[in-house]
């Protein structure tokens, strides 16, 4: 099975929960257990090929210029993980279906599953590093959906936006440090990267890669400082825990360190950082661990104390150590997942997980006591179980490394930490299920079905096997993955049950007699523990967040306090002083070209446009006739747009000029007609000095543009060009418009229309509120004089439309080659219905009204994708044109080209988005049930018809 | 001779959009000054007709027949809006 479609499957099944949930609970998690499995069998196809030291790959160019493909591969260690992921997840589902209650929504549940499960199998499987940090965000996303399935908790709300807040910053880490990698080693491959070790380990950027690369590992795998969310996380539902916390998520920043190994490791920093950090989390996460009353909060310590265990181990950076880790992250995966879920068992069964509320449960839950002492008797250390084994090899491998020459530091610690490791293993087991039967617990305990023992006992053979036969068993797999690991061919020692007498086995005798003793001293330890002040992390990461909640805040709000003049100074200061700094730094063009001669005209024009521009400031506290002279605006800049020979402009700028007056004047209608003066003197000044500035560096850009050649060639000649040989068209605006640019205008059609439908939108749900009826019965701040639907406007409106419509279908088909298009056609088709609307009134028109807007706006867009579609069927890119001739008998030649269609689309989207916001502004002031049936109030037509019949009857 | 028409005429329609606009700005009313604008909308399609006539081109023709189209529509919207305060009832 191709390792595309293994990484893909999660992702694909994801989709059968949620669906199949309606179908029942059990067709629900079949389908979640399948895909699995599924995918599990896909990669245990490849095994035996792994397992003889090939790697698998798949490669696939994706956004290759980013350095950024679909590139996967599988050797032993991306083997190894998949099948955890895989493997325990099968075990997670069969247990979950089970375990979750009738009002929890088991669909949302599996498809988050296997959300995170695809993530999980994209980081092990990545090859390329990008894609793998791509995978690792998505585990965050996930794992938080998952940690804060049960939405109705406080605790789970909180945890599940804890762990998202700190495994996402160490994301963020994580891509710097690997983007430096990648430069680095000049690939973003690992296969390519893990042969760089001496490029990467000289480089000066290594030390700076390196701690943000760990950054990330550390937050996620919850190691010390970053340790605190982990336990937080324990708020979701058991099966969520069980699955991210043994063989997943956490182990996805030990599998990075893993991957990684044969770079990094090595170093003095690698070892002062890493085996640091994983030391002191192992130690402080047993001690914290045996003072926890939650059997999940136990586990959970416990969980970071292993993690920081295998750290550690990595972090020795010798062979020895990491075939150590490798073989430790196999045993830990199946003993904690298998406690996690009797521990789920205990408090799906005896409704607590209080330590101090249970006891006795051996007699009432045999199965469950049973498994649960298998495996915490393995996470203690006890011979002959699997934990017991990478135990051992730790301890040796501890028993002689040396911290700052230091021969004692390292083996004392990890004999602590394996010592609180034995006493809160036993303490599990002890206070949980052995002493007296209680009758207090809140729900009469008893052995579940075999539904969810079935996992746990599966994962406990597993436990116990892997301890009798550790060579037969997991032997030739740990030697795979301990070689792709560190990247050589290792001569491997046998795995063994004894080892003889070693000073490891002094060590771990030391520890378990130890965790006894500390068990048994338990009562009166917990006491000074709960007396004891002690940092609660919880607390400080609430300050910590509120401070840059409030300081982000603070910013912001200074910045942003909703004054649009504020925005516009700022805006325009900044731009100022680049503008400034650009031109005091850099080289200015020097004057190439001669000015045109200045005509009586143009002088005209420039005094209409500048005077009226002038007066728009003096008068603009009256607002209506800030619009008259916004018109003066207009219309000059048309008349200057036609005599610079941009015709196309013209007629878009005279149609656009229409559109806006007629929404400006619906706006102004509910609002004051003067501006309140609000300005301080000294804002005045500042404003006029900004604006000022502003408008006469963008002025004196654009003359230096004019007269001068800019820096690079001007693409005009190339459009100029390729116009009708490419396009089929003369007109180049339109050519650029539909072909050259199609797709940007694919794009804004669409976006016009999004905004369209949002102003639509707007107005329905202004419509549904109290707003309503304030409308209504609205009186007008201005006298009302005349009729509503003026006889000599109706008539004349109606004499326009055919007119109107056909300029409009004139101008849209000689767009191609002359003036015009489909956007200029589709302004001048829905000024042609807005006269109506204005002419006979809302309700009138909107009668007559048999296509809805969003259809118009719709089929417009699907028009021009359509014809954008075509060109697939001849093998060329999207909206590519195409052009020929059909010369119709006693007609001349004619031109037809796809572009011609697309225009269509734009016409269509032009129109119905137009007239969409008109429509919905109109809305506002439209007061059904006052307006006559007739299209004018004052009719001598009707009047003499009425007289007709009266004199009739 | 058609020259000399020509600069006659861009003189006489050029002074008339400078009285125009001097009417946008001094006007009593806002009602004049909305005829003010119409007359230099009307006025800038003469112009645009003789520009046409003078660089001997129809390039302008659609600009001018659009103008005369749809200027108006702007003139009525602003005469609804003073004498109905709403233009859309």
């Amino acid at each position: 099975m191709s390792l595309f479609l293994i990484a893909a499957l999660p992702f694909l099944g994801a989709v059968f929960p949620a669906l199949l949930i309606r179908a029942g609970r059990n067709a629900c998690s079949w389908s979640a257990g399948l895909t699995t499995a599924l995918a599990l069998v896909g990669v245990l196809l490849h095994a035996p090929a792994v397992m003889r030291g090939e790697v698998i790959q798949a490669r696939a160019d994706w956004l290759p210029g980013l350095g950024l493909n679909a590139n996967f591969f599988m050797d032993g260690l991306g083997m190894l993980f998949a099948i955890l992921i895989l493997g325990i997840g099968l075990l997670i589902i069969i247990y979950a279906r089970n375990y979750l209650s009738r009002e929890d929504p088991m669909g949302n549940f599996y498809a988050y599953l296997l959300l995170f499960q695809g993530a999980m199998v994209g980081i092990v499987l990545s090859d390329n590093i990008l894609l793998l940090v791509i995978f690792w965000e998505l585990t965050s996303l996930s794992s938080f959906l998952l940690i804060g399935y049960w939405r109705h908790l406080p605790e789970g709300r909180q945890g599940a936006r804890m762990a998202l807040a700190v495994t996402g910053a160490g994301g963020l880490a994580l891509i710097g440090g690997v983007l430096l990698l990648g430069h680095i080693a000049g690939s973003y491959d690992l296969t390519v990267i893990l042969q760089q070790k001496d490029v990467v380990q000289e480089s000066p950027l290594y030390l700076t890669a390196l701690i943000l690369i760990l950054l990330g590992c550390f937050t996620k795998s919850a190691q010390f400082p970053f340790h605190f969310w982990l336990p937080h996380a324990m708020a979701a539902p058991t099966p969520v825990s069980a699955y991210l916390h043994s063989a997943t998520m956490v182990k996805a920043g030990l599998f990075l360190m893993a991957r990684l190994w044969p770079v990094l490791a090595g170093t003095p920093e690698w070892f002062y950082i890493v085996a640091t950090a994983g030391l002191i989390t192992m130690v402080l996460g047993a001690v914290i661990a045996l003072f926890k009353d939650d059997l999940k909060a136990l586990l959970a310590f416990s969980t970071v104390s292993h993690l920081g265990l295998i750290t550690m181990l990595l972090g020795f950076g010798t062979t020895a150590a990491a075939t150590a880790a490798v073989f430790h992250i196999i045993n830990h995966a199946t003993f904690k997942a298998a406690l996690f879920m009797t521990a789920g068992i205990v408090d799906h069964e005896a409704h607590t997980r209080d330590i101090k509320r249970l006891g006795g449960l051996r007699k009432l839950m045999p199965v469950t006591f049973l498994l649960a002492t298998l495996a915490a008797l393995s996470m203690a250390g006890i011979p002959p179980l699997n934990g017991f084994l990478s135990k051992e090899m730790m301890l040796e491998e501890a028993s002689h490394t040396y911290w700052l020459d230091n021969h004692w530091l390292i083996p004392v610690m990890v004999t602590i930490g394996a010592l609180f490791s034995a006493a809160y293993s036993f303490r599990y087991v002890v206070h949980t299920f052995l002493g007296p039967v209680r009758d207090d617990y809140p729900h009469r305990p008893h052995d579940p079905g075999a539904g969810m023992w079935l996992s746990p006992a599966i994962l406990v053979a597993l436990v116990v096997a892997i301890g009798l036969f550790p060579q037969a068993i997991a032997g030739p797999l740990v030697h795979t993955v301990a070689d792709a690991v560190t990247g050589q061919q290792l001569d491997h020692h046998k795995l063994k049950l004894w080892h003889g007498v070693t000073p490891a086995l002094y060590m771990s005798a030391i520890a378990v007699i130890g965790g006894a003793i500390l068990l048994a001293m338990h009562r009166p330890m917990d006491r000074a523990w709960i007396a004891a002040p002690r940092p609660e992390a919880k607390a400080i990461f609430d300050r910590l967040v509120g401070a840059l909640t409030a300081l982000c805040r603070g910013v912001t709000d200074r910045l942003h306090d909703g004054a649009l003049g504020r925005y516009a100074a700022i805006f325009l200061a900044v731009m100022l002083v680049l503008g400034g700094y650009a031109y005091a730094t850099g080289t200015t063009i020097g004057a190439t070209r001669s000015g045109m001669p200045v005509t009586l005209l143009p002088l005209i024009g420039w005094i209409c446009l500048i005077g009226s521009t002038i007066c728009v400031v003096w008068f603009h506290r009256n607002r209506l006739l800030t619009l008259v002279l916004i018109g003066v605006v207009g219309l000059v800049v048309s008349l200057s747009f036609n005599y610079f020979s941009a015709p196309d402009l013209a007629l878009t700028q005279l149609s656009v000029e229409v559109v806006t007056i007629i929404l400006m004047l619906l706006a102004l209608n509910f609002m004051p007609k003067t501006t309140p003066a609000e300005s301080s003197g000294g804002r005045k000044l500042r404003d006029a000095v900004l604006s000022v500035g502003g408008g006469l560096g963008v002025g004196g850009l654009i003359y230096a543009l004019l007269r001068g050649d800019s820096a690079f060639p001007s693409i005009s000649a190339f459009h100029l060009e390729n116009s009708y040989k490419g396009g089929g068209g003369d007109n180049v605006v339109n050519v650029i418009l539909v072909d050259f640019r199609g797709f940007d205008t694919f794009g804004e059609i669409i976006v016009l229309g999004i905004a369209a439908v949002v102003i639509y939108a707007i107005t329905e749900a202004v419509m549904q509120t109290g707003v309503r009826a304030k409308l209504l019965n609205r009186v007008p701040d201005q006298p009302v004089a005349g009729d509503a639907h003026p006889m000599m406007m109706v008539v004349v409106t109606r004499v326009m439309m055919p007119v109107a419509l056909m300029v409009a279908a004139y101008i849209f088909f000689r767009g191609h080659n002359q003036p015009g298009g489909g956007f200029i056609a589709g302004l001048i088709a829905a000024i042609a219905i807005i006269m109506q609307y204005m002419a006979s009134g809302y309700g009138w028109a909107t009668e007559r009204q048999r296509y809805p807007y969003h259809a118009i706006i719709g089929s417009g867009v699907l028009v021009a994708a359509a014809t954008g579609m075509g060109a697939w069927l001849n093998d060329l890119p999207f909206l590519t044109s195409a052009f020929g001739y059909i010369y119709p008998p006693g007609l001349e030649k004619f031109e037809w080209a796809t572009a011609a269609l697309f225009d269509l689309g734009v016409f269509l989207a032009v129109v119905g988005a137009v007239l969409l916001a008109l429509d919905s502004l109109s809305r506002y002031a439209w007061k059904p049930h006052t307006d006559t049936p007739y299209p004018m109030d004052i009719n001598p037509a009707r009047d003499e018809a009425l007289a007709e019949e009266g004199r009739k009857a | 001779m058609i020259d000399y028409a020509l600069y006659f005429a861009f003189a006489c329609f050029g002074s008339a959009l400078l009285m125009n606009l001097w009417k946008i700005v001094t006007a009593h009313g806002v009602g004049d000054r909305v005829l003010a604008l119409d007359t230099m909308v009307v006025n800038s399609i003469a112009i645009l007709v003789l520009m046409g006539i003078f660089q001997g081109t129809e390039v302008f023709f659609e600009a001018t027949m659009i103008i005369a189209m749809l200027g108006f529509v702007s003139t009525v919207a602003f005469a609804r809006f003073m004498l109905r305060g709403n233009i859309i009832e």
